[in-house]
């Protein structure tokens, strides 16, 4: 069984289609690239995974269980987090605490009561979950600035620190939308290599969308590409480089 | 090491702030058998307006909502205590736990309907509710006493103590609002204080980091609310007198007022902002006897220009300006981004 299966699923937003029956898997253990010009409908197949949108049409099975069944603050419990295409980062507060919200989900002895009391188990938990992301923020080298406000830090950096903070949630489905947009080149080079390391570690599946095609394809074990909401081809990423629709879709139809 | 480096150690900082706790502990122990009752009172006063700005900062300061109505919840506190101790004839510390049932429950009320309101809406709702408060006390007056008020006699130090009655009542605000402190501020610096932050900064981010949004900003309410209503429990005992008169829609601006002055997003602005709160009318008084609340208005203002990040906000900028090495440290990231896109 495939770790994520999206089943004919459709989205219209008032007169747009942004999603007309999409179907495609995601294997266990896989990088799948998701790639489509702008406007295809990516983001929104993400957001209909994180259930911030509700799919007019079809289905979405994550693990063997309707997703569309559970909240959206639900979505990270099973397993499955997100970065976000424009950063969706804390900006007031430290990269550290940034970090540590990725671990909310699985913090369940601190609430409001036994927050303010600060209980043992409180202060246990507190312990163990900032040594968690302590070892994580060292691994995408953010320990020097780990005591620093979000805001106004380079973006690279605060492109890794949307990865820590969507790890430390200990996922097993990572959804990437862009993660390599505005990098420079060496950045770029050295994030495939993290997310093939990390996929490693962590024994990570993968879902990445990106526009920058010489590193989806040489990231991802399978690509999907999506056109005007359309699924309109899907394969090996050599079968999809000499895919004429694929071609098409980016270049026009008169080239 | 440099005694900027020596400063900034975190063994170094935990052995200061341990050590600025004792001392202003200390000094708060022995302020009410020095000062003039007078000056005790006023003492109590900022004590009790810091609980009530404290709670209002857990809402506003460090979750994002905004509340122009929290002396409602100031003045259900202060009724509670005031009707159970001269209807009831209830002790006067056993008011405590009921007023803060209370609060909570109609904080947790308000904050449900201000789930699907943001920004100046709450604002306009919540300014409803203090403007109703008045009114709806006149109206009731079989527990209230109507627009008369209550009366209710101040608690006193037993015998044993030899405390006067201002001290006492210092010592009883001092408990509350040490109590108040430290429970908001081990909340601020757990995984839920980090979710209602998260919350003020990107409500979509923090629901996909798994945060139950409605669950932590009803209970925000709730918290903060209570806070407010610990307040006006503690006015009763001090000011032995209830009417309506005394929770206009003035005192929730107040609040505000001293939120934004002592700082937002700090614990300890709270304190300033209350202090900044009782002595302000005095001084506005001597600048200008005919308008002293243009004058109050005016100082306000004034404070909010020169003092963006409130009072706190200013002492944290100078401290980190003291402990700031010479030169800046060149930030430490894997180089600069740049804006090239990397279309196919
Ligand atoms: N909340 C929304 N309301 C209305 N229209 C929307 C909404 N979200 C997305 N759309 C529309 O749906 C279509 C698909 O958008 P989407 O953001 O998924 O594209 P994308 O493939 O991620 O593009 P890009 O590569 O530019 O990020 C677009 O036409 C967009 O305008
Ligand atoms: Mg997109």
């Amino acid at each position: 069984m495939s770790l994520l299966e999206i089943d004919r699923v459709g989205l219209r937003f008032g007169g747009i289609v942004a999603l007309d029956g999409v179907s495609f898997a995601v294997e266990r253990g896989q990088i799948c690239g998701l790639i489509g010009p702008n406007g295809a409908g990516k983001t929104t197949l993400f957001n209909c995974v994180t259930r911030h949108y509700t799919p007019d049409e079809g289905t979405i099975t994550y693990d063997g269980r309707d997703i569309l069944t559970v909240e959206p603050h639900e979505v990270i419990g099973l397993g499955i987090a997100r970065t976000f295409q424009n950063l969706g980062l804390f900006e007031l507060m430290t990269v550290r605490d940034n970090v540590l919200v990725g671990a909310h989900h699985r913090m369940t002895a601190t609430n409001f009561v036994t927050a303010p009391l600060r209980l043992p188990g409180v202060r246990a938990e507190e312990r163990r979950v900032r040594a968690d992301v302590d070892a994580l923020l060292d691994r995408l080298d953010l320990t020097a600035v780990a005591d620093r406000p979000a805001q106004g830090l380079p973006l690279g950096t605060l492109k890794r620190v949307e990865l820590a903070r969507a790890l430390a949630s200990q996922p097993r489905l990572l959804l990437l939308d862009e993660p390599a947009n505005g990098l420079n080149h060496a950045e770029v080079e050295e994030l495939q290599d993290v997310v093939l390391r990390l996929r490693e570690d962590f024994d990570l599946t993968v879902l990445v969308v990106e526009h920058h095609m010489a590193f989806v394809m040489s990231i991802s074990d399978a690509v999907v590409c999506l056109n005007f909401g359309q699924e309109i081809a899907s394969g090996t990423p050599d079968e999809i480089r000499q895919d004429p629709a694929v071609i098409e879709a980016y270049l026009g139809p008169d080239t | 090491m440099t005694w900027r480096e020596r400063l900034r150690d975190p063994t170094t900082q935990r052995w200061l702030r341990i050590a600025v706790f004792v001392a202003m502990l200390g000094i708060a122990l022995w302020a009410p058998f020095y000062f003039t009752p007078f000056r005790v009172f006023q003492f109590t006063r900022v004590l009790i307006f810091a609980i009530a700005v404290l709670g209002l900062g857990l809402l506003t300061g460090f979750n994002g909502q905004i509340s122009l109505g929290h002396g409602a919840f100031f003045a259900i506190g202060a009724y509670t205590a005031a009707a159970l101790m001269e209807k009831a004839g209830w002790p006067f510390l056993l008011v405590v736990p009921v007023a803060l049932l209370i609060t909570f429950a109609l904080g947790y009320g308000v904050g449900i309907p201000a789930l699907r309101l943001h920004g100046l809406y709450l604002a306009l709702v919540t300014l409803a509710l203090a403007v109703v408060t008045p009114p709806i006390l006149k109206r009731f007056s079989g527990i209230t006493g109507g627009a008369m008020g209550l009366n209710i006699d101040i608690p006193q130090a037993p015998a044993w103590t030899g405390l006067a009655e201002d001290q006492f009542l210092y010592l009883l605000a001092l408990v509350a609002a040490i109590a108040a402190f430290a429970l908001a501020r081990n909340l601020v610096d757990s995984r839920t204080g980090r979710a209602m932050i998260a919350i003020r900064e990107d409500e979509l981010a923090a629901e996909t980091m798994g945060v139950d949004l409605a669950r932590v900003k009803t209970l925000a309410f709730a918290w903060s609310a209570m806070y407010a209503g610990l307040a006006g429990v503690l006015f009763t005992w001090t000011i032995g007198f209830v009417s309506p008169e005394s929770f206009t829609i003035t005192l929730s601006i107040s609040i505000l007022a001293a939120l934004v002055v002592g700082g937002l997003g700090s614990i300890w602005g709270a304190l300033l902002g209350a202090a900044f709160l009782v002595y302000l009318p005095s001084v506005a008084d001597d600048l200008n006897q005919a308008a002293p609340g243009i004058a109050f208005g005016a100082l306000l203002i004034i404070a909010m220009y020169v003092f963006p990040g409130g009072i706190a906000g200013l002492a944290r900028r100078l401290w980190g300006r003291l402990l700031a090495p010479p030169r800046a440290p060149a930030p430490a990231t894997a180089g600069a981004s740049t804006e090239e896109g990397g279309e196919p």
